[in-house]
């Protein structure tokens, strides 16, 4: 038996090359730490909302009420899958794992260090842009497929929200590709070694990050999943683990995003010294503290108010910060 | 045992097993989009070719190209699409019925342009990928937009326009009359 595994290994070795021994523990090491990033992070939220609004927070379960997340994970894992008997049955199955796949791949890309990335691809942004699309057609087939009204509207909403931030997202992260003259991420993080881009494109980081938090669905743009006004959006009717998939898709999506800003603006993994993974994962989680500082801060924006400032104010800021990059720097070389 | 699964994980077995699941994407996702009577699922069925054919991008050595595949065609056209059809009536809750008159119409349309990329795909000279060399970058591409293929690069931009424009036309002919679909307000 022992020897088949051997086999096939060898076989896959000999297939590859040594690229097999970075994709395998690659994948394991992608698959383990979005678990862990999910479990840090909702424990992180629920720990800054309540500081926010002068409570404790969890404080129970482990130190600090660090454990609390993985005895919520226990409790989802037991649940019943509940399918309602309306729904479409197969789109309604298949939602939460077409969420939840894409958020994988843009691991393949993700520059964590000098030599720490899985791939070093010449179209990675754009990898991480395309999956990141993909989320949204999924989040619609459940929203659909629920059979619900509150799960349709809170699909319909994510979707006009989606394709009005990806506008502005793109741009600004376009003026950061004309500047460093590729697309693959460590060749814009090597182009920042001076200086880093969010001193040269403020104007586009504050874009991004806007963008950003609108893509993830977070307030003060969580219209899809209103709690008070669409009971849970899209995922009404979703339960147990279902839910789970979601939930871990969406703050998995939250330290894509982030990463995404540190690679493009702020210098990704170097620092003033010690150049290294440690910079980046500080960076990125020093963002995600605020975007969830943000979404304790500011109320949800009506819907109108959202679309105008995607449409009226960002897409052109977007589109004239693009157009004057190019310009300066034609002037320039 | 030995030799067995070292002829199964051959390079071009691998090679040919992915291919196979492109096309299985390719034409099962249009398939889907054909014959399901439910709308939406046409769209998803949609939705699956067009990854199949960002597979077949890849295959052709165009990782940009294929990336465009599914940021443009899935990540807003197929949700243009959806959008659409939950913003009209609800379709999807009420299968309209087929009528015959248009399924031979559409039948015989897409046969004849089976027929015609059949000839053009039969009759022109393809380089192989690996002899035609896999440098399709993002650079290269842009230049050959701007230079060899700028009067198609020109015609795509107008045929943009115009449909903006007539959506805006659309738009606004429909804007006076407060319930173009006829149905209840709600």
């Amino acid at each position: 038996m022992l020897n088949i595994f051997s086999e096939a290994w060898q076989a896959l070795l000999n297939f590859f090359g040594p690229l097999a021994l970075v994709l395998v523990v690659g994948l394991v090491v992608a698959l383990t730490y979005v678990q862990i990033n999910a479990l840090f992070l909702v424990w992180l939220e629920r720990k800054v909302a309540g500081h926010i609004q002068l409570r404790i927070g969890p404080k129970e379960v482990g130190p600090f009420g660090v454990l609390q997340t993985i005895v919520d994970g226990v409790k989802l894992l037991s649940k019943e899958l509940i399918t309602p008997r309306p729904a479409s049955w197969l789109l309604f199955v298949l939602s939460p794992i077409l969420v939840f796949m894409p958020v994988l791949v843009p691991f393949v890309v993700l520059p964590f260090g000098e030599n720490l990335q899985i791939r070093d691809l010449n179209v990675g942004l754009m990898l991480i842009f395309a999956f990141a699309g993909l989320n949204v057609l999924a989040i619609l087939m459940g929203g659909w497929a629920s059979n619900n009204k509150y799960a349709l509207l809170g699909a319909v909403r994510s979707v006009a929200q989606n394709v009005a931030y990806e506008i502005p997202l793109l741009l600004s992260a376009m003026s950061v590709v004309i500047m460093a003259n590729s697309l693959s991420l460590r060749a814009i993080v090597e182009a920042q070694q001076g200086l880093w881009f969010v001193f040269v494109q403020p104007v586009a980081a504050v874009l991004y990050l806007v963008g950003a938090t609108a893509e993830t669905n977070r307030a003060p743009f969580d219209i899809p999943e209103a709690e008070s006004e669409l009971v849970a959006g899209f995922h009404t009717e979703y339960s147990g683990m279902r839910f789970g998939l979601f939930f871990l898709a969406e703050y998995t999506n939250m330290f894509i995003v982030a990463s995404v800003a540190t690679t493009l603006f702020f210098g990704g993994w170097r620092g003033p010294i010690a150049d290294g993974p440690w910079w980046f994962l500080a960076k990125v989680y020093l963002l995600i503290f605020g975007v969830i500082w943000v979404r304790w801060t500011f109320p949800r924006l009506r819907f109108d108010q959202l679309m105008n400032l995607a449409w009226k104010y960002l897409i052109p800021i977007a589109l004239v910060n693009l157009l004057a990059t190019a310009l300066i720097l034609k002037l320039v070389r | 045992m030995s030799p067995a699964i070292a002829q199964y994980i051959r390079p071009e077995v691998v090679a040919y097993a992915a291919f196979g699941f492109t096309l299985v994407l390719v034409f099962g996702g249009a398939l889907l989009a054909v014959l399901p009577k439910n709308i939406i699922h046409n769209v998803f069925g949609l939705a699956t070719s067009l990854v199949g054919v960002a597979g077949l991008f890849i295959f052709l050595g165009s990782e940009f190209l294929a990336m465009m595949e599914i940021l443009i065609y899935i990540g807003a056209i197929c949700i243009a699409i959806v959008f659409a059809i939950m913003l009209s009536q609800p379709m999807h809750l009420q299968i309209p019925k087929r009528y015959r008159p248009k399924l031979i119409f559409s039948f015989v349309v897409a046969t004849s342009l089976f027929i015609s990329f059949h000839g053009i795909v039969t009759r022109t000279e393809w380089e192989p990928a690996l002899v035609r060399g896999g440098d399709w970058e993002v650079a290269r591409l842009g230049r050959l937009l701007l230079t060899r293929y700028e009067l198609l690069f020109e015609l795509v931009s107008l045929v943009l326009l115009v449909a903006i424009m007539g959506s805006i036309i659309t738009a606004a002919a429909l804007g006076g009359d407060k319930n173009p679909t006829g149905d209840e307000e709600t």
